[in-house]
């Protein structure tokens, strides 16, 4: 139970430049994702958070106070590891008993074959065996306490991971990627026991992922690192359909949202030959890219529409993916060279007249302005005064 | 169908044999050829002087089990070994965990400590004869600078042992040294993570909880072939003490050279090697046995 705060933390290793001023404040209780590609800085981040690395500057807090001296321990913090970091030497019963007897037993009791020598501590190691049994049966690996790791498939060292993190009731449960390892049938089974979890114990929870799907499907908030900056947090759905620049959209949604470039006129913008009028201070003549998700796009004619002017572009079928619920449409714009407009077609919903499997190849995808977000060249969102108040779509379709 | 078969696998078999073939002729030649000849040769009263050898069966093994010298040459080598192996282990070690964390001189330190490994100890042994002199050597001169006795290293009996020691400990620690640094090494950094997260932060934890189990095939490994190499001392004595002074330096393997070389008594030699290997065969097999054994914190 902690409230987690970060002050303008930075960090270098050797001459390149990590962390570069990362603020961030975790709620009691909040379940927060750090997700960004690989190199972004999010494990060097939850390192720091854990305390074993210490960042060249800035400031680390739990509950209101500094940690930036305290060690891992002092923290009370528990990790989850990659790659488990399990003691290969040591059972699963005393994998899970780390934790608890270097927090519990003097170091007399501790060093190895003392256990005979100091009997007065033998009511607490009993204490300490049932503990680790009781989260052991929580996580269902109470068989396997007698095992060694070696003897144990992924998913089972996962649990033990988990159990040793919580055995200790920590203020802090960190995760740093704990799910990359495990099969794509498993990852979705743990990301679940996860969630539950986190409901359960009510602990914060800092979780690193490069998986925007793990992020946005486990987590109160997301916070996305890019190069060594925090580029947005907020709700997963604060970052699925109100980004603030074209990289937190470029990131989120799979597939990639879809990116055209456009010019500014009074009134409006151009996109191909067509102009769309919006309400947006555009600078005129300025160049803007204008981002529609996927399941924005439809086959021109199909489908119902708000009455509102659609953009409608024409385009060459290129590719076909096939999901079994839904169809991803790949499509070469015409007149946009080097432009892959994708669309997500539901199979179902999809227009009626519509056969998805005969599509011509040269059709019409068309799009509400209104689910198009625009961007300025530097990257950064445009946003109408009014726009986040009453035009936004509020009913874009959940992250799958 | 099963003819062609059959034939396939024969053909498929000799081409095996013939795979295996010439690494099987080496070894026969090179260890299981002389092994062979070193037993049949024990079971002989084959001697250097004379034509011919008659067999003798087993009493070259009496006569080893009742003689003076041989009890008295695997006493000094049990105590030479008490001098050396927990010295060749534990200061190998203890030198492997300081200079594992250094970032700076590692390679320079490693590169120093391993030298002594790479000379020939045979020279090397008349420097150390020099340093331990009884009279002007730098380490009596350095004694009685201090007001202490100056002590006659190799021409004492009750400190020539202790002095081969420290030659053979000096010539072997680089190499134990590395070996430990290899182990250390292989141990995965986030298991130390691990370990900080869940408290054993202290450095006696760490090494008791993480670094000593997780080093057990090592050290198994360090420990059976440094038994082994004590075993095997022979440069030093040959080239410093013969034996002496009053055969209280004369340690087994040297004891086999005297009896084959000196008093050209092969077969007899013959039976002290088979004696000695049977010894190694020991260490080799605890060796085998530990490594599978499975490490318990």
């Amino acid at each position: 139970m902690a409230r987690l705060s970060l002050q303008g933390i930075r960090k270098s290793f050797a001459r390149t430049e990590i962390l570069k001023g990362i603020t961030l404040d975790v709620e009691d209780g909040e379940f927060i994702s750090l997700v960004g590609a690989s190199g972004c800085g999010k494990s060097t981040l939850l390192r720091i958070i854990a305390g074993l690395e210490h960042p060249d500057e800035g400031s680390v807090s739990i509950d209101g106070k500094p940690v930036d001296e305290a060690s891992p321990k002092a923290r009370n913090v528990a990790m989850v590891f990659q790659d488990y970091a399990l003691y290969p030497h040591m059972t699963v019963a005393q994998n899970m008993a780390m934790p608890l007897i270097m927090g519990r037993l003097p170091m007399r009791a501790r060093l190895p074959g003392m256990r005979l020598l100091t009997p007065g501590f033998a009511p607490l190691r009993r204490e300490i065996a049932t503990q680790v049994e009781t989260v052991a049966r929580q996580l269902r690996i109470d068989h396997l306490l007698e095992r060694k790791p070696a003897q144990l498939s992924g998913g089972q060292r996962q649990r033990v991971a988990l159990g040793r993190a919580l055995v200790r009731n920590p203020h802090l449960f960190l995760m740093d990627e704990p799910l990359s390892n495990l099969d794509a049938k498993l990852r979705v089974q743990v990301r679940q026991e996860i969630v539950e979890l986190h409901q359960n114990t009510g602990l914060t929870f800092v979780y690193v992922t490069h998986d925007q799907v793990e992020a946005m499907t486990m987590s109160n908030r997301v916070a996305l690192l890019q190069e060594g900056r925090l580029l947005q947090v907020g709700t997963p759905d604060d970052l699925y359909s109100d980004p603030d620049s074209l990289s937190v959209a470029r990131f989120i949604g799979s597939p990639e949202i879809n990116v055209l470039p456009a010019q500014a006129r009074a009134g409006g913008f151009e996109v191909g030959d067509q102009f769309i009028p919006v309400p947006h201070q555009l600078e005129l003549g300025s160049d803007l890219f204008l981002a529609v998700r996927p399941e924005g796009v439809m086959v021109a004619g199909a489908g119902a529409r708000d009455g509102r002017q659609m953009v409608t572009l024409a385009v060459t079928r290129t590719g076909m993916e096939d999901l079994g619920g839904e169809i991803i449409l790949h499509t070469a714009v015409k007149g946009l060279p080097g432009i892959d407009l994708r669309a997500r077609l539901q199979k179902e919903a999809g227009g009626v007249d519509l056969d998805l499997r005969n599509l011509p190849l040269d059709l019409n995808l068309s799009f509400s302005p209104r689910s198009c977000r625009l961007f300025a060249a530097s990257g950064a969102r445009i946003r109408a005064g009014a726009e986040r108040a009453a035009s936004l779509p509020t009913s874009l379709e959940s992250v799958g | 169908m099963s003819a062609a078969s059959g034939s396939l696998a024969r053909r498929r078999a000799l081409l095996a044999y013939a795979l295996v073939a010439p690494a099987s002729v080496l070894i026969l030649l090179i260890y299981i050829g002389p092994i062979i000849a070193v037993i049949f040769a024990s079971l002989t009263d084959y001697t250097l002087v004379r034509d011919g050898f008659s067999f003798v069966g087993l009493e070259n093994y009496t006569a080893m089990f009742a003689d003076e010298a041989f009890a008295n040459a695997l006493r000094n080598t049990v105590i030479y070994a008490a001098f050396f192996l927990p010295g060749a282990f534990f200061i190998s070690l203890f030198l492997a965990l300081a200079i594992q964390s250094r970032k700076k001189f590692r390679s320079v330190l490693e590169v120093l400590f391993f030298l002594p490994v790479t000379s020939t100890l045979a020279a090397m042994a008349l420097v150390w004869a020099a340093l331990m002199d009884s009279r002007q050597g730098v380490i009596n001169n350095t004694l009685t600078s201090f007001g202490l006795e100056p002590v006659n290293f190799l021409g004492d009996p009750g400190f020539v042992l202790a002095a081969l020691a420290a030659i053979s400990l000096w010539s072997i620690i680089g190499f134990n040294m590395v070996l430990f640094l290899a182990g250390l090494t292989a141990i995965p950094r986030n298991l130390y993570d691990a370990a900080a997260i869940d408290g054993a932060d202290h450095p006696v934890d760490r090494f008791f909880r993480v670094t000593w189990p997780m080093l057990a095939p090592t050290s198994v490994f360090v420990a059976v072939t440094t038994s082994i190499t004590a075993f095997k001392l022979f440069d030093t004595v040959a080239v410093l003490t013969k034996g002496g002074p009053a055969r209280s330096s004369e340690v087994f393997l040297y004891l086999t050279f005297l009896e084959g070389f000196e008093y050209f008594n092969m077969g007899y030699a013959a039976a002290l090697s088979v004696f000695f290997l049977g010894l190694i065969f020991v260490f080799a097999l605890i060796q085998t046995l530990l490594s599978d054994r499975r490490i318990n914190s």
